[in-house]
């Protein structure tokens, strides 16, 4: 157990390593990092003291240890759009994305887990039928598509603007959740299905333990095992998705932040948001991983 | 149906009465029905034991019983009674109460039976929630069960989960499962079938012993006559479907009417055959072997000392079976010889010429001379390879051309018994036997001088592999070759083989001819082997001293 | 249930829904090629007099957008982009990811462990941002694009073929022809490949649409296809400003969006349940 945890927390330090090197040599090696940094009308005495404290006039290896200890400082640079730190940027809107975020993740887990065990229970069913064209509709459904004919709907039939409400957080989650949920659905489906044909039920079932225990009791915890994994690894679309979604509800959160710093190339702020997935995707892998030795006895004994 | 042979005492009222089952297969299935017209009464405290191969429907009537068919197998016909009362139709609410309290069953693989996460313990304890014990009494009962199926440390067991436990020790707590009610039937399907030999001896020991003390009956279905002679008052034979045979377990055993159960019985001891000549010149030969398999980044590396010290060596035309259980070592020390593994240290000297160094070319034209046939034919075979691809590949890989080595696939087709004209087909299409066949003529396409048969029979029928035995002699009485034969059978090692090597925990713990392991083994091990083996005392083969 | 044989192997037939999404596939493909004969209109050409005219208008069967360019003729355009950069782009990663998971397999120890690493690193930074990051500091370029929607989904074929490639290395028919002395090009072309195209073909059925929505999703932010080319997203992107009074310029391009990647994850089901050997009765 203990060779787990920690082959998996070198994994994951590996992992934000290589990351935050690779972040490091594209912005070094693509043009002028500190032409990059500053605001493009700087004059040339602003760009050259950039580049100095940057220490670019300094060996390659020593940049990049000096990048790493401003990581690990905290010191991640300035917002050409704003002037204000990146982070600071970050901070104001994160609790927007969060709270769209999170919505969106219960909004499919809550949905679409229920809704796919119901299908395999029911298997072979018109429910059935029905759950599994809902998540080759949710897959192939484009979010932004999705939040348009929302939008769209919204304001014919009750006369509503549904962007730009920061209060209304429902339908951009909805919008948001709507893949993971048909993912979940369809995952949830195919992991029960196979728990409820595994043998140590046919067994439960020779020593007499009624339906509803088998499944809750037995298929249930196994078929959740799998699940956990998806639900980390939605973590990666649902960030994805979310940089769509706000831009089409308005939206005032990380997203529309990486977007529009994309578009007037505010590279500080890009690369410190890049970094800032990065770190959560690797930690929502930990903490998958860990989750892992609470809900299977087999992960323990290793 | 088969008259039942043998008279005698009255029997006491059945507490089990099955007759005229019938179960129908779905539309699609071989033949139309799973099992058709099946009879037999079982009495209390009797062993019956339902014997059949793969495919006789033996596990359908198990399941018919306890009411668990899928609708997709309907009861078609007949009736089963418990206790002079008719059952209720297939998955009545009403087996609640039967299931476990009346009529308990264990499967064959123990450890698929418990479910992964969740404690042995808590496992057993549910069965008792579900049949409204008190929670006071439970882990009290669950704790005497555990003791009374011989486990060790009943609480640390309790404690535990599946994956924690032997494969011996997780059929112990299946057993236990099934006994916490303290039903009258026990009905057991293969439930030794996935253990060593020694495990199954103290498995059969154990039911054997439960059988007394609770006057406990027992449904037995098993494939293996051996195990039937250990344990059966009672048989019934089925074949696809069809009880075939029906009697007391002596009657049967001794004089069996029907011509698939004397195949059946047969299996347990295949004859032996005459020794090869002796000659000396070696094939190949072995000198202080060692395999380690290392494993594991963080946490400490982790080893495993796969092969230890084992020198052997082979002549020419002779046969030697590796005997051991399942984790001896024995198909690691096959691949080391097959130099499918790079081994440690030692010497490996192939007629005279050392290969344990030997790479690239080299290694490949050596191959031609050493050839091997798995244990499971159902992946030794590439599914998208037609079989005579198969066949031909080796040959056409040390140079022959594709006619050649198409007209050689043909001619082996014939005569490993199968018709040249199903060269065109793919492996899918074949039965286990069928393929097994296939790659013994693929092997023996290069005209090795030595066969490695890894395991080449288990996966097979019993009736199969007494098929599959005589090809590879033959085989060997055609074109002189050396067979190893790994096995962890050793009523077949005595079959085949002039020398046996009985190894056990990766090293070789008695060597010897096969007579005198048999007769009069040396080492404690080889000793318990033979006594674990089922039914070796009861049937002799002819031809033993 | 070993008690049950299957029988017969006659491949079932066809589901409708499976051919109605062949039929929009080929229909989608035929629309791109030869679309541009529907309309006389090029997909630049404006006309002042004719801006946000509805579908139905004489001349603009599918209406026009607020420079009074055709749609019909721009969702061809897009059409031809979105084609060429989902199959261009899917085969991107396709090729590289399952190399790379093929090469981990087949050589272990180091080189494994690089491409693992490698693994993880994309596994962690979703592909979306990845490109964001990308085309914030560099110049916007058809080439760059393409190759940065080529790259996503890479690191899944490089996962699924690595798991592939070890369980094929491990199973019974390469041992045995191992033994028979096949060179290592003629067990990894012969026997191994053969038998893990299908994870691949299966994959690439989920990698296709999720490339053609990540493309939209990139022009539709403004940062994918830029002008003077088009791509479906891009169009929908300049209609979405329109969408309560022009609802055709957004719609008509997402439903085709919508029914492409319908289509092809129908059709890469249905491949699946056909090709999945454990769904199939091999015993």
């Amino acid at each position: 157990m203990t060779g787990y945890i920690l082959s998996r927390l070198i994994r994951a330090a590996v992992t934000m390593l290589l990351t935050v090197t690779i972040v490091f040599l594209f912005i070094r090696f693509s043009g002028d990092p500190a032409a990059a940094l500053v605001p493009p009308d700087a004059p040339q005495e602003v760009i050259d003291q950039y580049a100095r404290t940057m220490g670019l006039d300094q060996p390659i290896w020593r940049q990049y240890a000096g990048y790493i200890g401003g990581i690990l400082r905290g010191d991640f640079g300035f917002s050409i759009h704003t002037g204000l730190a990146v982070e600071e940027v970050f901070f104001d809107r994160l609790p927007f994305t969060l709270h769209l975020g999170l919505t969106a993740l219960a909004l499919a887990i809550a949905i679409g887990i229920p809704i796919g065990a119901i299908a395999a229970i029911r298997r072979g069913s018109a429910l059935d039928r029905f759950v599994m064209g809902f998540s080759v509709f949710a897959f192939a459904m484009p979010n932004f598509l999705f939040g348009l004919i929302l939008i769209l709907t919204a304001a014919l039939a009750f006369g509503t603007f549904l962007g730009g409400d920061s209060a209304n957080v429902i339908w951009p989650a909805l919008t948001l959740g709507l893949a993971a949920m048909g993912s979940f659905a369809r995952f949830a489906r195919s992991s029960l299905l196979e728990t409820i044909n595994a043998p140590y039920m046919r067994a439960a079932e020779a020593r007499g333990v009624p339906f509803w225990t088998r499944l809750i009791r037995h298929a249930a915890p196994n078929a959740a095992i799998p699940l956990v994994t998806l639900i980390g690894l939605s973590l990666g679309a649902l960030v994805a998705g979310s940089v769509v979604t706000e831009q089409v509800f308005a939206w005032p959160g990380v997203g529309q932040l990486l977007v529009r710093s994309v578009a007037t190339r505010d590279l500080a702020q890009v690369q410190f948001l890049v970094l800032v997935v990065a770190f959560t995707m690797v930690m929502a892998n930990l903490v998958v991983d860990f989750l892992y030795l609470l809900i299977d006895p087999r992960i323990r004994a290793t | 149906m088969a008259a039942e042979q043998g008279s005698g005492a009255a029997r006491p009222s059945p507490l089990l009465s099955v007759f005229g089952l019938t179960v129908a297969l779905p539309p699609d299935g071989d033949r139309p029905e799973a099992v058709s017209g099946v009879s037999f009464d079982i009495a209390p405290g009797e062993t019956l034991c339902l014997v059949g191969e793969s495919g006789s429907g033996k596990s359908v009537i198990g399941q018919a019983i306890l009411g668990m068919l899928p609708s997709a197998l309907p009861v078609t016909g007949g009736e089963i009674s418990w206790q002079g009362t008719s059952m209720p139709a297939q998955r009545d609410a009403a087996f609640a109460g039967i299931r476990s309290a009346e009529i308990s069953m264990i499967f064959q693989d123990a450890s698929a039976s418990l479910n992964p996460v969740r404690t042995i313990g808590a496992q057993l304890a549910e069965v008792l929630a579900v049949h409204g014990i008190a929670k006071s009494e439970r882990k009290a009962r669950v704790r005497d069960t555990l003791r009374d199926v011989a486990l060790p440390e009943p609480e640390r067991i309790a404690r535990s989960y599946p994956h924690q436990l032997s494969g011996g020790q997780a059929q112990r707590a299946v057993i236990a499962a099934a006994l916490l009610l303290a039903p009258r039937l026990l009905i057991a399907d293969e439930p030794t079938t996935a253990l060593d030999v020694t495990t199954q001896a103290e498995i059969l020991a154990l039911i054997a012993r439960l059988k007394a003390e609770r006057e406990l009956a027992v449904l037995f279905v098993t494939h293996d006559f051996g195990v039937v002679a250990e344990i059966a008052d009672r048989v019934a034979v089925m074949k696809d479907g069809i009880q075939v045979e029906t009697g007391a377990a002596q009657e049967v055993l001794n004089r069996p009417q029907h011509a698939y159960t004397q195949r059946l019985i047969a299996a347990v001891t295949p004859p032996e055959r005459p020794p090869n000549p002796r000659d000396d010149t070696r094939v190949l030969e072995a000198r202080n072997v060692n395999l380690i398999y290392r494993s594991g980044l963080f946490g400490g590396r982790q080893s495993f000392h796969a092969v230890r010290d084992v020198s052997l060596e082979i002549s020419a035309g002779q046969t030697v079976a590796v005997v051991g259980e399942s984790g001896s070592g024995k198909s690691s020390l096959a691949r080391c010889l097959l130099r499918l593994e790079d081994i440690d240290s030692g010497s490996i000297t192939f007629k005279g010429a050392e290969i344990s160094g030997l790479t690239g070319n080299a290694l490949r034209s050596l191959r031609r001379s050493m050839q091997v046939v798995l244990q499971d034919p159902y992946s030794a075979l590439n599914p998208r390879q037609t079989i005579r691809a198969a066949i031909a590949e080796g040959p056409i890989i040390h140079g022959a051309t594709a006619k050649d080595a198409h007209r050689t696939a043909d001619a082996l087709m014939e005569l490993v018994g199968l018709s040249a004209q199903a060269g065109g087909r793919y492996p899918q299409e074949f039965s286990g036997g069928q393929r097994q066949r296939i790659c013994i003529a693929r092997a023996l396409a290069l005209e090795p001088e030595l066969l490695i048969a890894d395991e080449a029979v288990s996966a097979l029928d019993v009736s199969i592999q007494a098929q599959i035995l005589d090809l590879f002699a033959d085989m060997q009485a055609r074109y002189g070759f050396a067979i190893l034969f790994i096995t962890h059978d050793l009523s077949v090692a005595r079959a085949i083989a002039d020398d046996i090597l009985v190894m056990r925990q990766g090293e070789i713990v008695e060597r010897g001819p096969a007579s005198q392991i048999f007769d009069a083994p040396v080492h404690p091990y080889t000793a318990d082997l033979l006594a674990a083996a089922p039914g070796l005392d009861t049937f002799q083969p002819e031809s033993a001293a | 249930m070993s008690e049950v044989a299957a029988a017969g192997r006659a491949p079932p037939p066809i589901p409708l829904s499976v051919k109605i999404a062949m039929a929009f596939v080929v229909l989608f493909v035929l629309f791109a090629l030869f679309g541009h004969a529907l309309t006389p209109h090029g997909f630049r050409e404006t006309s002042l007099l004719h801006r946000l005219e509805p579908p139905g208008t004489e001349g603009y069967l599918l209406g026009t957008d607020a420079r009074g360019r055709d749609l019909l003729a721009r969702l061809v355009a897009g059409a031809q982009i979105t084609l060429v950069v989902a199959i261009a782009g899917t085969v991107i990663g396709a090729v590289l990811g399952s190399l790379l998971g093929i090469l981990a397999a087949a050589q272990r120890g180091r080189a494994e462990a690089v491409i693992i690493a490698a693994i993880d690193v994309q596994a962690s930074l979703p592909i979306i941002i990845v490109a964001l990051f990308m085309l914030a500091m560099f110049d916007n370029s058809f080439a760059l694009f393409l190759l940065l929607v080529g790259l996503n989904g890479w690191e899944v074929y490089a996962r699924l073929m690595r798991g592939a490639t070890l369980q094929a290395k491990e199973s019974g028919y390469v041992t045995a022809v191992r033994a028979l002395g096949a060179s290592p090009a003629r067990i990894y072309l012969r026997h191994v490949l053969p038998n893990i195209l299908n994870i691949a073909l299966v994959q690439f059925t989920v990698n296709l649409p999720l490339t053609v929505l990540l493309e939209t999703a990139l022009s539709f932010l403004g940062l994918g296809v830029q002008p003077p080319l088009t791509s479906l997203g891009q169009i929908m992107s300049e209609g979405r400003d329109r969408l309560m009074t022009a609802w055709w310029l957004t719609l008509l391009p997402g439903a085709i969006i919508f029914c492409l990647a319908l289509s092809v994850s129908m059709i890469g089901d249905w491949l699946r349940d056909r090709l999945d050997p454990t769904l199939r009765s091999e015993r």
